[in-house]
Formats: structure tokens, sequence, C-alpha cells
């Protein structure tokens, strides 16, 4: 999509901006595409969701890492820069914490991984996630200079799956599982 | 891009100039909508003429003067002026207009003046933006009275040799460019000299953020980014940002004594 932008002359007058712009505004749609996954699986019965969880978590974190990488070659790949704009500044910060969570989440995505780790501290290791896209949103609040709405529609939106998970958790008193019965 | 044909004046820049498309298609006219798209594609709904401008406070010539009229007191000159936003981003403009300080002192300041406050147009029927209260409106700039009075401080009401296009502020600008971007307030229908500092939009929307001074500043950061560079509109690396913008041996004798971290 980027690509296509950057060929149209669609990036406009500052080219570099917008696809930093863009791409972590992709990133962060699809991780929360991603989250979407669990509780729309539980509360429609569909399979299908669990299926592109994986891919729609790791498309997320390629491009938080193309996010990155398009911020690093802006500022000349400047170890002292970054470590300033990490540690000075709490919208990098969350950024960068943000990506570096999704790290291992993304190096223990394959079937071998999760035998090897155990299923249940495979996901608890998974629920980094959780940390990971509300810093995300956090660095997305902090990020604009005025107009919160977009990031405050990621925040409602991220709001809206934790309920939704919630709602359709597994072996809870929600109103679910309660009808399903024994 | 080509050159304009006339020698550079003095407060000129022999920097290339921001080709005219780029200059109005990416804009921060947050009245016109906050993507750097939206003033262009919304400025049809702004009306630069009939337009009024009044000129009150402490002068000893308050009056409220047609825009026409206001232009024909004064022979338009151009100017190819550095502009420097405060997001990190900059253009070369080449403006057409008049000094600030020939328009004030003809409105003869009182002895009370000390500084000079701007306002912008406040009708969401001509700046859609305005129905949302992102900021408060209507838009308020100000300068300290020997600021406005600088020969650098400029009204622009042209840009590329054409009349000034609604995104960049028709039909009566300020350009400020030692100051980041946000000092140069678009559609001024008000100018007033007053004895106290005016309480401007930005400053009071994030005070943290952004002062009254606003001088362009590499060493002064912005809480969220630094300041030390900037990316010129058309190029795709980043430049030093200069102290005052480069126009520090001009306006740094304004600031003397002055801490201007404080008093960023």
């Amino acid at each position: 999509m980027l690509v296509l932008d950057a060929f149209t002359g669609a990036l406009g007058a500052n080219p570099i901006q917008r696809a930093t712009q863009q791409s972590g505004l992709l990133a962060l749609a699809l991780l929360l595409l991603s989250l979407a996954c669990t509780p729309l699986r539980r509360l429609s019965g569909w399979t299908w969701p669990a299926r592109v969880r994986k891919s729609l978590g790791l498309l997320a974190f390629g491009y938080a890492a193309l996010h990155l990488l398009i911020y690093l070659l802006d500022h000349g790949f400047s170890p002292a820069q970054m470590a300033e704009d990490v540690l000075e500044r709490p919208f990098i910060t969350a950024g960068f914490t943000a990506l570096l969570l999704l790290v291992p989440l993304a190096l223990t995505s394959t079937p071998r991984a999760v035998r090897r780790l155990g299923f249940a501290r495979w996901t608890r290791l998974h629920q980094l996630v959780y940390v990971s896209v509300g810093l995300a949103t956090l660095h997305y609040y902090w990020g604009v200079k005025r107009d919160h709405t977009p990031p405050l529609v990621a925040a409602a939106i991220l709001a809206g799956l934790f309920l939704a998970r919630w709602w359709g958790r597994p072996r809870g008193r929600g109103a679910r599982s309660s009808r399903a019965g024994p | 891009f080509a050159r304009p044909a006339r020698p550079l004046g003095p407060y000129d820049t022999a920097e290339p100039v921001t080709p005219y498309r780029q200059a109005t298609t990416y804009n921060n006219f947050y009245e016109l909508g906050t993507d750097k798209a939206d003033p262009a594609r919304l400025a049809g709904s702004l009306k630069p003429r009939p337009w009024t401008v009044r000129i009150d406070g402490e002068v000893r010539k308050p009056q409220t003067v047609d825009i026409d009229t206001l232009q024909s007191w004064f022979p338009l000159e151009d100017r190819i002026y550095r502009m420097r936003c405060v997001e990190g981003w900059s253009m070369v403009m080449p403006w057409l207009g008049f000094p600030l300080a020939a328009l004030i002192r003809r409105m003869e300041p009182t002895g009370k003046a000390k500084y000079v406050q701007f306002t912008a147009l406040l009708d969401p029927k001509q700046l859609p933006g305005q129905r949302q209260p992102i900021l408060k409106w209507p838009y308020v700039e100000g300068l300290r009275l020997d600021e406005a009075l600088h020969p650098l401080a400029f009204m622009a009401v042209g840009l590329h040799g054409r009349v000034l296009p609604g995104q960049n502020g028709a039909p009566l600008r300020l350009a400020v460019p030692w100051k980041y971007g946000f000092k140069s307030i678009k559609s001024i229908v008000r100018i007033t000299l007053t004895e106290k500092q005016p309480q401007t939009t930005w400053a009071l929307a994030a005070p943290q953020e952004y002062g009254f001074y606003a001088n362009v500043n590499p060493a002064v950061p912005h809480p969220r980014w630094s300041q030390a560079t900037e990316r010129r509109i058309g190029e795709l690396g980043r430049r030093k940002t200069l102290p005052f913008n480069g126009y520090a041996e001009q306006v740094a004798g304004l600031y003397r004594g002055m801490d201007l971290r404080r008093l960023f």
C-alpha cells in the first residue's frame, strides 16, 4: 500500500512523515484486528478467525518494525538521537516498548515454539500483547498534536475488545458459560 | 525550481523556493481541518472578499478598513522567507506583501502600546474546522511591539506572485520567519495594540509545549520531539535547524538578557 502510494505520489509533500504515520497506524490497526479474533471466534462460533490470528499478529509486527525503520532512517540511524528520544520522550518510550514487547511474540509464533514452551507458558507469554497494544495506543495518543479523536477511537475499540473478551471468556461466570452448563 | 527574475533583497534567502503545489497542498490551518491536505480541499468555503480588518487598542487612529484599501496604502514587496513549522518541517515561501511596521506606524501607537494582538476570522460557515473545539476559536496570536516593528515581520497578501490562496491564510496573514509557523496567524480580521501580553491560542492550549515567543530554537526540544533538525519539504533527509531559523544576526538583539530556555 505504501509502495503504491509512493509511486502514485499520494504520499504528498512530506512522504517520510506520511509513511511513518501510515505504517504506525497500520501496525496498530492490525494488532487490534488480531485481538478481535479470539472474542469473535468465541462469540460467533466461527473458526476462521483463529486461523488468521497469527498472520494478523505477524503483519502487525512487520508494520511496527517498518515504522521503527522509517523513524531510524529519518534520523540518520543516529544511536545518540535514538537514545535521547527513547529515554527522554515518554511518547517514544511507549512506542519503542510496545514494539520490543512484540519481538518475543513474533519469535515464538511457530507451532514448534508452542510445543517447546508448553501451551500454558506460551499463552502467558503471549499475554504481553495486551501491554503492547495499550502502549501503542498511548503512543498514538501522545503523538498527535491536537485532534485526539482518532487515537480515542482506537482506545475505544481496544476497550470494546477487552470487554468482548471478558464477555466471551471460557469457564467464567459470564452469561454465555453459565447458560452453557456442564 | 525557477528563481524569480528580480535581484534578491536584503531580507531574502537565496535557497530554492518550495514549489507552489507543495506550498499550497501541505498546510496547517486547523480552521480548515487537521489533516495537511484538508485546507487545500476545504479552502473554497473561505471568502477573502469582501473583507475588513479592524485596527484598534492603543492607537491614535483606530479604524475598520477594507482589505483592498489597506493593501493600497503600501507598495507591495517580495520576500523569500524560510518557514519552520514546530512539527519539524520547513519550506521556503516567496511572499508578497508589506512590512507590519509600516501598518503599525500608520495607526500611530500610543505610549501604552507594548504588544500587538492578531485575531483571525471566526466564522464556522467559512471555516468549518471551527465547529470542533480543537482549539479556542478564534485563533489569536501576538508579538511584542519591538518584534512587530522589526523589518522582517511581514504581512503577506500573496504567494508565488499570485493572490494568497485560502489555505495559506487569505486575504491577509502574518509572516514572522524567525518564529515557528504557528505564530504566523492566517486570515486576520483584527489587529489590536495592547498594554498586556496577549493570550495566544497554542500557548493557551498546551502551555508546556508552546510558549508566547516560539522563537525557532534547536536547543529547546519540544516535549515530544527534538527541534535540532528539520525536513525541508521536497527533500528526504534532515538538515540542522538554525537558531532563530537562520535569522539570528537580524533578530537575536531583540532578546538580549532573556532566558530563551524558560521563555520559549
